[in-house]
């Protein structure tokens, strides 16, 4: 059982107590063979409809992951000056961020939740299809259903993590270039990694579990780690600044301004009041007004008469 | 005394298009504030759920765009600000006090309604503009993705300065002037209400029903 730390839209915190540690897949890219063993895993587990696959001329099974396809192991060629072809896979899902943009868009109270183990979740119920989390994700993640007008995105398989199993994927992978577990263990498992590929010539390899989104339950050994870019992975991620400009401040600011404008018109109302009334007769302070407006008047156009010139 | 005599102030189309803006944006107003704040996401409820706000929500910002449109032809000529408007704006402390005897006179339109009409028209367009990047963001390429983020910014905000101008517009029209309601929905003032408020609005008088003269 998992408890809930995080809800998107709660004007309430949310209720977990219980303390578990971080969960993490580990995906080591040198080791990856391209079989795509974890992409039918990930089909089969969650029973998810068959996507027409897309002939690009690589190996790839599709363009990208789509609402119905939530693991796609990515095919990069890369040659560098003077070596030969690298042929670098990458495995693209939902990263689970410790601090999701998708959960700090959403406008939907429950729609995207963080469990106590780190796993970020969508709640398709709770979910109303703004897609704000698309705007927020800087993984460009989360994809839209247009039949059913929601967002689905890979679960980390929470319903079997949540019951000790680990995720489809891993187990399905035959290399081991996927492991699941505690995520010290992974980062020390791919730590050594790291120096193994070292050791071997790869000075640039590196560990990807970037802090700008306060790290990743999904971590990456990269052979390129200087250049994340080459797998398509972004180098600095951040939750983008005009998501956190609208979610922070100005929403702080327009709360303020709105609020004032109200309790503005209401200090008005009670300090100035109603103009005076409009009863049709020529009594009250109104009349020099109009004894001005009528003497401005026979300026206006030809044949015409004004407001101003009758009706006293 | 001599019976009152009525003045068409707004003509049916006028009114119309004013009655298909207002309540369109009420609608984008109210659904939009659910999904700017959790705490107001109750009135989204009320309305009939989330999802079923979010599927409406465009389709009125459509109907508001199309007013707002309407809104722009039939009254951006007597929205320009004239040397009446710059003496009436350097009064203005004297209006917002209530001392309108203080206040030279106004045309059709005083320089605040104008500056609302104005504020109403380019914040109608920022938030079409932002608004339908918004609708699509699905659609949005990977190399664009600062776009979706950039427009619920935009979107943000321009709501803000119309929710400004529409809690000044309603305060003024409903609580503040006598006869400011009755004249939108009805579309007739008496010649005292037009000679107090828009005492240089140019009107023909002929027997009975008067006519604006545009």
């Amino acid at each position: 059982m998992l408890d809930i730390v995080r809800s998107s839209a709660s004007s309430s915190p949310a209720p977990g107590v219980r303390v578990q540690p971080t969960v993490t897949k580990l995906v080591d890219t040198s080791t990856c063979i391209g079989c795509k063993a974890c992409e039918v895993a990930c089909q089969e587990w969650n029973d998810l409809p068959p996507e027409p696959t897309v002939q690009s001329g690589t190996y790839q099974t599709l363009p990208a992951t789509t609402a119905n396809f939530w693991n796609l192991i990515k095919f990069a060629e890369h040659e560098d000056e003077g070596s030969a072809l690298q042929w670098l896979m990458r495995k693209d899902q939902c990263m689970h961020c410790a601090e999701p943009g998708c959960l700090v868009a959403c406008p939907a109270p429950g729609a995207i939740v963080q469990y106590s183990n780190g796993i970020v979740d969508f709640q398709q119920d709770q979910c109303i299809g703004c897609g704000y989390c698309i705007t927020g994700c800087p993984f460009d993640v989360p994809k839209f259903n247009s039949g059913t007008q929601r967002v689905y995105k890979c679960t980390l398989c929470v319903d079997r993590v949540s019951v000790g199993l680990q995720p489809a994927c891993v187990k399905a992978c035959p290399t081991s270039c996927l492991q699941f577990g505690v995520k010290e263990d992974m980062l020390d498992i791919a730590n050594a990694r790291v120096a193994q590929l070292k050791a071997n010539g790869f000075m640039n390899a590196a560990v990807y579990d970037p802090q700008g989104v306060g790290g990743t339950s999904v971590v990456t050994v990269l052979i390129h780690g200087d250049r994340p870019e080459l797998y398509g992975l972004p180098r600095d991620p951040h939750i983008p600044a005009a998501v956190r400009l609208w979610k922070g401040p100005l929403k702080w600011l327009g709360n303020a301004a709105m609020v004032g404008g109200l309790a503005a018109a209401v200090v008005h109302f009670v300090r100035f009041g109603r103009k005076q009334h409009d009863d049709d007769t020529e009594d009250g302070p109104g009349t020099e007004h109009a004894r001005r407006a009528g003497a401005s008047a026979p300026a206006d156009t030809d044949g015409a008469d004004t407001a101003g010139g009758t009706g006293s | 005394m001599t019976a009152p005599r009525r003045i068409v102030r707004y003509d049916f189309r006028e009114r119309m298009v004013h009655t298909c803006a207002a309540l369109s944006y009420v609608y984008l107003l109210l659904t939009g504030l659910a999904f700017w704040t959790p705490w107001l996401f109750w009135i989204a409820i009320a309305l009939g759920g989330g999802y079923l706000s979010r599927l409406l929500h465009p389709w009125a910002g459509l109907v508001f765009a199309a007013a707002v449109s309407a809104m722009y032809v039939q009254w951006r000529r007597d929205m320009r600000t004239t040397a009446e408007d710059r003496a009436w704006r350097a009064a203005m402390a004297h209006y917002v006090r209530n001392e309108d005897d203080k206040v030279p006179p106004a045309g059709r339109f005083n320089y605040g309604q104008k500056m609302l009409f104005w504020v109403m028209v380019l914040g109608a367009v920022a938030l079409l503009l932002s608004g339908l990047v918004m609708w699509f963001v699905a659609s949005v390429p990977e190399g664009l993705s600062a776009l979706g983020s950039a427009a619920t910014l935009v979107h943000a905000v321009s709501a803000l300065v119309t929710i400004g101008g529409f809690i000044v517009h309603i305060y003024m029209g409903v609580a503040v002037v006598p006869g400011g309601l009755s004249a939108i929905v009805h579309g007739e003032v008496s010649e005292e209400w037009a000679r107090r408020h828009h005492g240089a609005w140019r009107v023909r008088v002929g027997s009975g029903k008067v006519e604006v003269e545009k």
